[in-house]
């Protein structure tokens, strides 16, 4: 996020570079000392009593009024949005994935599980965002997109795609923050933003580790090793420059006491969206592009270093017919 | 038992048998026909090199983003470590990974073309991948001309964990700009197209052709038989089934694939556009 910064005219930041410590938020992946195994955070973010979105909306703001519908097909329960109020900010536009704390509220959220419905009705509540000027915050705890042949009847990938590119050029601050399990292309949908934080414990990846695990060692009971190789523990995102910063949690993890936990995100967030309300909008834009182009590891050798071919020989050349 | 040693009547390197008709077909013949079998029309799958070659005018790409190769940020390491998964594809495919982008005319328009490689570690999406389109999509923009790109892929690869992931909202973000240019941008779908390339760009087209049968889903076949319990009806996420839900365009022949995106660029051109309809 140096870009902000730099936007803001700030001269130093801190940590790796980028936020400045504030808010209690961690943002040095250095001074993490390892607390938890990458498959004891997986457990901890999927953990049934963690503060879900509902909870934590209701926790963070005021007069929540929820909205529903994507107005084209139905009300998807797993992607809960509406306008709140945040203290010292205002009214913002938020947007979450829910799921429940019991079977049958899982079974009435499909798991947290999105149907295409649900990024759509995500994508109404941004430009509503965009439209009113209000900020977004979006709050990410999904396995995965629906994976199911209904889903995939109505575009399934079709929606998510969208919702990224929607995110992409948003014309308002947008601050995403993951609370628990951050599943794939299903989460990638909520969490493109100008600020990107995570729980202490939240997990993001490419794949679930049981996933990974069927399909690189052929056996759903290598999860624990595939969540150690695919590097998706908060720490590592933090290190990786997925997440700009970490809000902690209690050391018993985020259920041991929500209050807390809700209290460090409040704070967090007010921060965060004090930062970015100060920029203007196109250099907002300009940053919130920069910050993923940046994003990946590639090698590429200088113009001068490229091997050049071994030139051959000249009787292979005059040899050679014309 | 019958005596002796079982004939070998169909020696593989030379002959190749249709999986829909079961027509036994000269390799040099279905290369010749761009891969499609010469009797009932299944589309085989077509290397990157062989595509571009179909698509383009003659002699006019030009290559750029050549030497851009692999990092291994994870340390990643499953039945083999990620290095040596990407020395041995090198080695086998010849390319540095799955994408294969430059510059090139169809029918004498210039456009920025980029072709996913499903034979490199599956077409997957890393940050490579994900940087070369960028890229792709970065010098459209420059040079104002449209995009195409040539999607073959079983979505992000897993050895790059997260960073894959983000490559999405990277492309999207360069796309987004093309976008706002009024650049068009051209998604070709072959088989496969799954998961995270299905899930960003690739759907994502002004124009989005699929190749006859090519598999177009989101979520492997596996994972959603899975999830309901039961046999997925035949001709589930294929090109056709995903025309009729209404999320691409047409479904192209590989023989008509170049004449109908060349009918697109040249109705997209602005030159053919009368000013007076923008002013």
């Amino acid at each position: 996020m140096d870009v902000v910064d730099r936007l803001l005219g700030k001269k130093t930041t801190e940590g790796n570079g980028h936020l400045p410590e504030d808010a209690g938020l961690i943002t040095d992946a250095a001074s993490l000392t390892a607390q938890r195994t990458p498959w004891q955070s997986v457990q901890l973010a999927r953990e049934l009593r963690r503060p879900h979105s509902i909870e934590v909306i209701d926790g963070l703001f005021e007069k929540f009024q929820e909205l529903h519908g994507d107005r084209g097909y139905r009300d998807d329960p797993a992607v809960v949005g509406g306008i709140a109020e945040l203290d010292g900010v205002g009214p913002v536009v938020v947007v979450a994935q829910q799921r429940g704390s019991t079977t049958e509220e899982n079974i009435a959220r499909s798991f947290g599980m999105p149907y295409p419905e649900g990024y759509r009705k995500a994508i109404r509540l941004y430009r509503m965002a965009e439209k009113f000027h209000l900020p977004l915050v979006t709050l990410v705890d999904t396995p995965g997109a629906y994976p199911g042949p209904e889903a995939e009847e109505r575009g399934q990938a079709e929606a998510i795609a969208k919702s990224i590119a929607t995110m992409c050029g948003l014309q308002t601050p947008i601050v995403a923050i993951i609370l628990g399990e951050g599943g794939s292309g299903g989460a990638l949908a909520l969490a493109v933003g100008d600020v990107v934080l995570a729980l202490q414990n939240a997990i993001y990846s490419v794949i679930s580790p049981e996933g990974a695990a069927a399909i690189l060692w052929r056996s759903a009971t290598e999860a624990e090793r595939a969540a150690n190789a695919l590097k998706l523990a908060a720490s590592d995102l933090l290190r990786l420059g997925i997440v700009d910063g970490l809000i902690p949690e209690p050391a018993g993890g985020a259920h041991t006491d929500p209050q807390a936990t809700i209290g460090a995100i409040k704070s967090a967030l007010i921060v965060q969206l004090d930062r970015l309300g100060r920029i203007p909008i196109a250099d907002l834009l300009a940053a919130r592009y920069e910050r993923y182009r940046h994003i990946g590891v590639v090698v590429e050798p200088l113009p001068g270093a490229v091997p050049v071919a071994k030139k051959e020989p000249f009787w292979r050349r005059i040899m050679r017919p014309a | 038992m019958p005596f002796g040693r079982q004939r070998k009547e169909f020696p593989s390197h030379l002959w190749t048998q249709c999986p829909t008709c079961g027509e036994m077909l000269f390799n040099k013949q279905l290369v010749r026909n761009h891969n499609v079998c010469t009797k009932c029309d299944h589309h085989f799958r077509l290397g990157a090199r062989e595509r571009i070659e179909l698509l383009v005018d003659k002699g006019s790409f030009t290559e750029h983003d050549t030497e851009l190769t692999s990092g291994d940020p994870l340390g990643f390491s499953d039945q083999k470590p990620y290095p040596v998964r990407i020395q041995q594809s090198q080695a086998k495919s010849g390319e540095k990974d799955a994408a294969i982008c430059g510059t090139a005319m169809i029918d004498e328009n210039a456009v920025e073309l980029a072709v996913m490689d499903f034979d490199f570690m599956g077409g997957s999406m890393g940050s490579v991948v994900g940087e070369k389109l960028t890229r792709a999509a970065e010098r459209a923009l420059a040079n104002r001309t449209p995009l195409l790109i040539v999607s073959s892929s079983g979505g992000a690869r897993m050895q790059e964990g997260t960073l894959s992931l983000m490559q999405m909202a990277k492309i999207l973000g360069a796309l987004h700009r093309l976008d706002e240019a009024g650049l068009p941008y051209f998604s070709i779908l072959t088989d496969p197209t799954t998961g995270g390339v299905l899930a960003s760009f690739a759907s994502l087209g002004d124009i989005i052709f699929a190749e006859p049968n090519a598999l177009v889903g989101f979520s492997g076949a596996r994972v959603t038989s899975e999830t309901i319990g039961e046999k997925l009806p035949k001709g589930f996420q294929r090109a056709e089934f995903v025309l009729e839900h209404g999320f691409i365009d047409q479904v192209v022949p590989r023989a008509q694939l170049r004449d109908r995106i060349a009918y697109f660029l040249n109705a997209f051109r602005p030159s053919a556009r009368d000013l007076r309809w923008s002013l």
